[in-house]
């Protein structure tokens, strides 16, 4: 095998430092689609978007002279507004429907966010200085971005923090029982409309932290939602919904084959191998489950 | 009855023949309709009789496309320096050789498409639901983006399709050309879906949709039937995207071939604003979907995507059952259907 990956054994260590990072990322995105999948049983294609909306919120800050660190802080709380303003337009009217209609109706508003922000925005592929620095490894053979590393604490601390919130908060409560069995929490009197309302938005919140992350961390361009979809999908599909330490290992997981995948396929495979991840992902499962005559549900 | 169908049949096909002369301006129109039509119709096929809601014809579409193009080309030039530097000027195609290569090309993206879903059927249409429909999505954006890594078929940078034979003088000649043979594959294309809606195929078509599992306790092999349903619409989808590729002249992995943002979207909505699981729906929808894109898109010229987005959003909260749907609600008897009226007062909505 001549690919450069297996030559130089530090680049493989670069790879899996960059992978593991990436992938905690990758895992806060997938905890808010297994959050709304599993509270509203709905299927997100603009989570993507969301995201990069949230990462242009940040990279606004930036532009406006404001160090665009703080857009982990700002970014949530615009996005959770945005989430629950999406949520009373929308996807109120899909939460009890067929999940097909979930996924055409929320792949409209994916088209819409796509396109608004390249109107205000612009096509261009841009990102937000955070002036960081790198951290050097091993002789310098390893190159850290240390916005890398800040991205990958938040995210974890969010998570953290998100974990007990959803624990010990009455609305966190209020969203398990509707999750569990959404009647019977109405009947208990949970108003489930607020909860559905206050979990997109949370999910978008969690969008905006991971946008925020991104526009420091990775690039932002208005048409690159899709794979961020796709891969919180992936995530959750493979970690299970409400299983938060599988998702962070299947999102570190999924950051490593990426980067791998970067390295041994070429850059300009790398969207491509995500995406045929997925269809392997679920055509194993598939043929896992259909041995017991079971399918995906 | 039976007269009537005759007398309906006969004037749309003498209108389909004479409209590239009544419309003469509007060529390249008519046969993007012709196509799209194929694609709803096609797309209803697995998607509203089968219940396989399919994101990924656009795979099909791109292969078909990329086949016709690599055939014509491959059959008489190297196709690699064809697609290295601006081959279509240093090779000319001479008029034998042009509808030589197309009609080849286009049995190929007929075929092999057809082959694919034969080969991947068996895997994808295990997956039920929305899982089906996110691999699909998955697998149309992954060949878009493969395709567009790949050296030979012209990568990022495209790949020019062979341009129409200059021998021919008629300006007019190149419309009527892609327009009739689109309209063959419409026709044709209608036949086989009106011969399989009097099938007995549609009717496990549509046990599948309605209950797998119970069709295949019939003792329904599901899969088999699955399987040639999608195979069904690969070839016409192939074949659609053969055609397109020769009359846009130039390929794009993700904007023109494997485009899931605009051909991928449209054959599913064009299918549900008709009405899923009819015959006329998918028509029907295709072509109003046809005029209000091209009557809309040049006055909201950069909006067109926002407007193209809400449209899907509304169709889908607020139309899901289209328009025959609707009209089969209003006008049920017209659809042989017999409501008991005294059934249907007693019936409590509950919610």
């Amino acid at each position: 095998m001549d690919f450069l990956i297996f030559q130089v054994p530090m680049l493989m260590v670069q790879a899996s430092l960059d992978g593991i990072l990436l992938g905690i990322l990758f895992a806060l995105i997938a905890y808010g689609m297994a959050l709304q999948w599993g509270v509203m049983n709905i299927i997100n294609i603009a989570q993507g978007d969301l995201v990069i909306l949230g990462g242009y919120i940040a990279y606004t800050m930036y532009l406006a002279g404001i160090h665009p660190a703080w857009g982990v802080i700002v970014s949530p709380i615009i996005m959770y507004f945005v989430g629950w303003a999406l949520y009373k337009l929308v996807i109120n009217k899909v939460v009890d429907r067929d999940l097909f209609i979930s996924i055409l109706a929320t792949f409209g508003i994916a088209i819409v966010f796509q396109q608004l922000m390249n109107f205000i925005f612009g096509a261009d592929v841009v990102v937000a200085q955070s002036e960081y620095g790198t951290t050097m490894l091993f002789d310098n053979s390893v190159t850290l971005p240390n916005s890398k590393i800040f991205s990958a604490f938040v995210s974890l601390a969010y998570a953290v923090a998100l974990v007990i919130y959803m624990k010990k908060s009455k609305l966190g409560r209020a969203i398990r029982a509707t999750a569990q069995n959404a009647r019977a929490a109405k009947i208990l009197g949970v108003d489930t409309e607020k909860v559905y309302a206050a979990t997109f938005g949370i999910n978008a919140a969690l969008c905006g932290i991971a946008g925020a992350l991104i526009s420091i961390t990775l690039t932002l361009h208005p048409y690159v939602g899709l794979p961020y979809t796709v891969r919180s999908f992936m995530i959750v599909i493979v970690a299970g919904l409400g299983n938060l330490p599988a998702v962070a290992i299947s999102g570190m997981g999924l950051g490593l084959f990426e980067e791998f995948a970067d390295y041994i396929l070429g850059t300009e495979f790398r969207i491509g191998a995500v995406f045929m991840l997925l269809v392997f992902i679920l055509v194993y499962r598939r043929f896992k489950l259909s041995k017991k005559r079971e399918y995906l549900k | 009855m039976k007269q009537k169908d005759l007398i309906l049949y006969s004037g749309l096909i003498i209108l389909g023949l004479a409209a590239p002369y009544l419309f003469s301006a509007f060529k390249v129109q008519l046969t993007y309709l012709c196509v799209l039509i194929v694609l709803a119709m096609t797309w209803n096929l697995q998607g509203g009789e089968m219940g396989y809601n399919s994101f990924g014809n656009i795979l099909f579409y791109g292969l078909g496309m990329y086949l016709t193009a690599s055939v014509q080309v491959g059959m008489f030039f190297p196709l690699a320096e064809w697609t290295e530097s601006g081959g279509e000027k240093t090779f000319v195609h001479t008029t034998a050789q042009y509808f030589q290569g197309i009609g080849v090309g286009l049995l190929v993206a007929a075929i092999i498409p057809a082959l694919v879903a034969g080969a991947i059927g068996y895997a994808i249409l295990g997956l039920r639901g929305h899982y089906f429909a996110i691999c699909t999505l998955g697998l149309g954006i992954a060949a878009g983006e493969i395709a567009g890594g790949i050296e030979i078929i012209g990568a990022g940078q495209g790949f020019t399709t062979p341009p129409f034979p200059a021998e021919i003088v008629d300006p007019e000649a190149r419309g009527k050309f892609f327009y009739f043979t689109s309209f063959i594959v419409l026709v044709l294309a209608f036949i086989f879906v009106k011969y399989i809606y009097g099938s007995r195929f549609r009717l496990i078509l549509n046990a599948i949709r309605d209950n797998e599992d119970k069709a295949e306790a019939m003792g329904i092999q599901t899969m088999k039937y699955k399987i040639v349903g999608w195979m069904v619409s690969a070839f016409f989808c192939g074949l659609a995207g053969g055609i397109m590729g020769g009359l846009i002249g130039y390929i794009d992995s993700t904007d023109v071939a494997f485009d899931g943002r605009e051909m991928g979207v449209f054959m599913v909505l064009m299918a549900i604003l008709g009405g899923k699981g009819t015959l006329w729906g998918p028509i029907i929808g295709a072509t109003l979907f046809h005029f209000f894109k091209e009557g809309l898109w040049t006055f909201i010229l950069g909006w067109q995507y926002v407007a193209l987005g809400v449209l899907i959003v509304v169709i889908v909260i607020y139309f899901p059952e289209g328009l025959m749907g609707w009209l089969r609600e209003k006008y049920p008897e017209r659809f042989g259907e017999v409501i008991d009226e005294k059934d249907r007062k007693s019936q409590v909505e509950l919610k």
